[in-house]
């Protein structure tokens, strides 16, 4: 029996069921002829060159009415390559040579595509691609060819293709494309990239054989969840996809709109449902994904990217860039959290033991007060006209929590003296992160405005657990007994001091724990991004009482395992 | 001729959109205007081809020297100048 399930990568989320549409570019076969006079043929490469800027504004301005500005920038940069001087230069020296403009245009675009393609830099190597679809382009338009890039799919199809270039997924109609697979390609592909930012499911790296096995309307299923592929699939296959794919959309549907509406519990108590935002993730990915706020904003990124210290001037910049997309919603800044697990080559690490344990996050801040200062003030000047906090990492007793308050009273005063405008009445509040801080929140509440929940240190620090260690990784559980019962002491003693207490930690972003947070009054959940739009959807399906009861039942139990079975039956009963 | 050492603080260097910005501003002057980079010890190369450009690799924090030479010289480093230093658009 044939194969008929055959496995990529999955690209972008999804499920499409339908004929395959398979995409074989024409073969652009030079004709063998005897070439005109140099003039000739550079006039005829001219018009080709003409005829290919107007195809690419055409291309240039559909992407940016669909897929937005962003998008639509490689075609810019597509129409700078058509008069770029030296490919210019290159055709010219061989078309000078007697060749006719189509030879002259393969060679001149393939000598400068080689030389971006030896680039050490993948990203740079990577535009020889560009190069040469740009070649393509005016050769097809040289031998008189119409733009044939998929526009013959005429009826709702899966696109199956060796690999798709700008040009060909620009020209892609959404309407009439289920989704794509491509034999080569990865996860951070022009393809890639564009499927997810149209929310078509694609497959790609599916392997050199993906042509040999697909013909014209093969029927296929494809998971861009999996990246699984399932040709001539029985009717029970079909069903089966039919009924996920329908589940899905709904869901969908669904969280989206929980995701663009502030969450509430069942009963109408209003719950702060925040991102994490740190390098890897933007502020504006958040605010798409529904974020009320940012709980977290890390900020180590600016420390280790430099062999030095980011200056005051340019980390006032970022932050000023992240409080305005955020316009008005709040952001929790947290001061600089490494260690010697990850040392800039600037700061005068000691060889450590333990770094986890060792000088790191405000223990540093405090004996480097130059590096704090400049933070501060930069997180203080860029606060202007903005809801921004300062949280504090790792503090462990209120002598640290005092030292670093009198820290940023010192930098407020010595911008008040030289009538630097910043931002005088900012909250000040730390992360508790260290069992010590959690067994100590009615007393840390005397100098702390809020609390911010760090679960994965707490998680480490409680149960004496190195995540990193793969021999004890599998004892580290954040729905351990006590663990959760650290994190309702905190709530209820930050409480009990008219204190707001919100959760930064990945425990926030997890279904399992989110109606035991909910139930232990939690007043702000902050996640990664994407979990937000389920987190909301799952908050406004709770009461408070009923959290209160699956809360206090979690807490009854011996251990980790009970609880994550206790709240597996709970979510499959939601 | 004029002639400026200037630091690439965007992230992605000259690639992409800066790459792309930087030839479009260049193209905008009659100068011949050369550009290398210094950090990764190249040539100069045309600062008006889009693709000699990218085979500079410029990546962030790269120093690069800009030479300009015609009758809007001045005018041409400033804006070439002032496009990196303004990171480009992107504060």
């Amino acid at each position: 029996m044939p194969k008929i399930k055959f496995k990529g990568i999955a690209a972008s989320d999804g499920i499409a069921i339908g004929p395959a549409f398979c995409y074989i570019p024409a073969e652009l076969t030079i004709p063998v002829c005897a070439a005109g006079s140099v003039k000739e043929e550079m006039v005829r490469l001219d018009a080709a060159r003409q005829h290919a800027h107007a195809e690419l504004q055409g291309m240039h301005d559909a992407i940016e009415k669909r897929a937005g500005k962003e998008e639509a920038f490689i075609f810019k940069a597509h129409q700078e390559m058509l008069s770029d001087p030296a490919l210019e230069g290159k055709i010219r020296e061989f078309v000078e040579i007697g060749q006719t403009a189509e030879q002259a245009l393969v060679n001149a675009t393939e000598e400068l595509a080689s030389l971006l393609a030896g680039m050490e830099d993948e990203l740079f190597a990577a535009r020889a691609l560009d190069v040469k679809d740009v070649g393509r382009r005016i050769l097809r338009i040289l031998l008189g060819l119409p733009d044939t890039a998929l526009s013959a799919v005429t009826k709702p199809s899966i696109i199956i293709a060796e690999d798709l270039s700008p040009s060909d997924t620009a020209s892609l109609d959404p309407d009439l494309t289920l989704g794509f697979i491509t034999a080569q390609g990865g996860l951070t592909s022009h393809s890639a990239i564009l499927a997810r930012t149209l929310g078509l499911p694609a497959i790609v790296g599916m392997g050199n054989g993906l042509l040999d096995n697909v013909s014209n309307d093969t029927f296929i299923v494809m998971d861009g969840r999996t990246g699984e592929m399932i040709l001539k699939p029985d009717q029970e296959t079909i069903t089966r996809y039919k009924q996920i794919k329908m589940q899905r959309d709904s869901h969908l549907q669904i969280l989206k709109s929980a995701a663009e509406k502030d969450a509430h519990t069942a009963n109408g108590r209003r719950v702060e449902v925040a991102a994490n935002v740190g390098e890897a993730t933007s502020a504006r990915d958040a605010v798409e994904h529904g974020a009320e706020g940012i709980g977290l904003l890390r900020t180590e990124f600016l420390y280790l990217e430099d062999a030095q210290p980011p200056s005051e001037e340019k980390q006032y910049h970022i932050y000023r860039g992240i409080f305005s997309v955020m316009s008005g919603r709040p952001v929790i800044v947290r001061t600089l959290d490494i260690g010697g697990d990850k040392p800039p080559s600037y700061l005068p690490f000691p060889d450590e033991m333990n770094p986890f344990l060792g000088w790191r996050a405000i223990r540093i801040s405090l004996d480097e007060p130059q590096l704090f200062k400049t933070q501060l003030r930069a997180i203080l000047r860029a606060a202007v006209g903005y809801q921004a906090r300062i949280m504090f990492p790792m503090v462990s007793d209120l002598d640290e929590l005092r030292r670093a308050r009198d820290t940023v009273e010192t930098v407020k005063r010595d911008l008040a003296l030289a009538s630097i405008e910043f931002a005088s009445d900012i909250p000040v509040g730390i992360m508790v992160e260290t069992p010590a801080a959690a067994v100590l929140v009615d007393v840390l509440a005397e100098a702390s405005d809020f609390f911010s929940l760090g679960t994965n240190d707490l998680t480490q620090y409680t149960l004496a657990v190195d995540r990193g260690n793969v021999k004890v990784s599998g004892l580290f559980q954040p729905l351990h007994p006590a663990v959760l019962r650290l994190i309702k002491q905190t709530i209820d003693a930050g409480h009990a001091k008219g204190k707001w207490v919100g959760m930064c930690g990945e425990l926030a972003g997890m279904t399992r724990a989110i109606p035991i947070l909910l139930g232990f009054g939690l007043d702000e959940f902050s996640m990664s991004p994407r979990a937000i739009p389920e987190a909301k959807h799952l908050i406004s399906k709770l009461t408070d009482e009923k959290a209160r009861g699956i809360a206090s039942q979690a807490m009854s139990f011996g251990t980790a395992a009970d609880t994550e079975n206790y709240m597996k039956g709970i979510l499959a009963s939601l | 001729m004029a002639e400026a050492t200037i630091q690439v603080r965007h992230q992605s260097g000259l690639h992409a959109r800066p790459a792309a910005l930087f030839v479009q501003a260049a193209n905008k002057f009659q100068s011949k205007i050369l550009v290398r980079n210094l950090t990764a010890e190249g040539k100069f190369v045309d600062a008006k081809s889009i693709i000699m450009v990218l085979t500079l690799g410029v990546m962030k924090d790269h120093e690069v020297i800009i030479q300009t030479e015609g009758a809007d010289a001045e005018a041409a480093l400033d804006a070439l100048r002032s496009l990196i230093e303004t990171n480009f658009g992107e504060a």
